[in-house]
């Protein structure tokens, strides 16, 4: 075990924080998930005769409000996990909510799977996580490992 | 059945119409003196945000004839956009990593529309 003398403070609360943001967009992720589980199924609840009918049926849909409220929650949570940290990190993290939608929709909505869509959502994943690490070096030019050590005091 | 052509096209306009959001938002923020209630009062903050429930509109409306696991996952096609006017409002540059990652995400729409019965 570590004592307290050989980490210095600023390096244990930049680890700490890294991990805070980290545990908070993976709750993005589960909540993002569900909000479009839920806007899915409240999409049942929608009536197209109309125009008015339209409005009016999706604003007094509980699922539907639901499942915006979730996609807001979990925006916000996004946005303030993002204040502190790198988007390098977080955009591998926050992709996985495609993952997550995936399973749920074969779960709970009984959707079919193939191997077009995991290829597919595979590749998308990897496409959203390779974003981030475009923007970490915009700032900080060179390796992906310095945005990875940023914060972290070296001796 | 995957999705209709009409959800389709209303998920690649709910997209559309997402990234404007993203970038209301940016700019809002960047105008707010950085206090919570300065963010939430923001004209650009709120128009961002009508903008998002729009672009959930049209991605319920979508989602109304199709898989879930099919059209969402074309959600990712925001990112091309939103890069794109990064560049046009923000002069944010375009990184070799960014060509990377948005052409992933177009080879990966194409494989699920690949697989789309």
């Amino acid at each position: 075990m570590a004592t307290s003398s050989s980490v210095d403070a600023p390096e244990l609360r930049g680890r700490l924080h890294r991990k805070k943001s980290i545990i908070l967009v993976l709750i993005c992720t589960i909540l993002g998930a569900a909000a479009q589980l839920l806007l899915k199924l409240g999409s049942a609840d929608v009536d197209t005769s109309s125009l008015w009918l339209t409005a009016w049926s999706m604003a007094t849909s509980v699922s539907l409000i639901g499942g915006l409220g979730l996609y807001g929650l979990s925006t916000v949570l996004f946005i303030y996990a993002l204040r502190n940290e790198e988007l390098s990190l977080l955009y591998p993290v926050i992709s996985l909510t495609y993952i997550w939608v995936t399973i749920a929709s074969v779960i709970f909505l009984g959707e079919t799977i193939s191997w077009w869509k995991i290829a597919g959502v595979a590749v998308i994943v990897g496409g959203v996580a390779y974003l981030g690490k475009g923007n970490g070096q915009q700032n900080l030019a060179g390796s992906p490992m310095v945005a990875e050590s940023e914060g972290v005091q070296t001796k | 059945m995957s999705a209709t052509m009409s959800s389709i096209l209303l998920v690649l306009l709910a997209s559309f119409v997402g990234s404007f959001g993203a970038v209301l938002l940016k700019s809002g923020s960047m105008r707010a003196s950085g206090t919570p209630l300065s963010m939430i009062l923001n004209p650009r903050v709120i128009a961002g945000c009508v903008t998002y429930v729009l672009s959930s509109v049209f991605f319920i409306l979508a989602v109304r004839q199709g898989e879930l696991s099919f059209l969402y996952p074309m959600i990712a096609l925001g990112y091309v956009w939103t890069m794109l006017w990064s560049k046009l409002v923000f002069g944010e540059p375009f990184t070799k990593n960014k060509f990377v990652g948005i052409g992933l995400i177009l080879v990966g729409v194409a494989l699920l529309n690949l697989g789309r019965k």
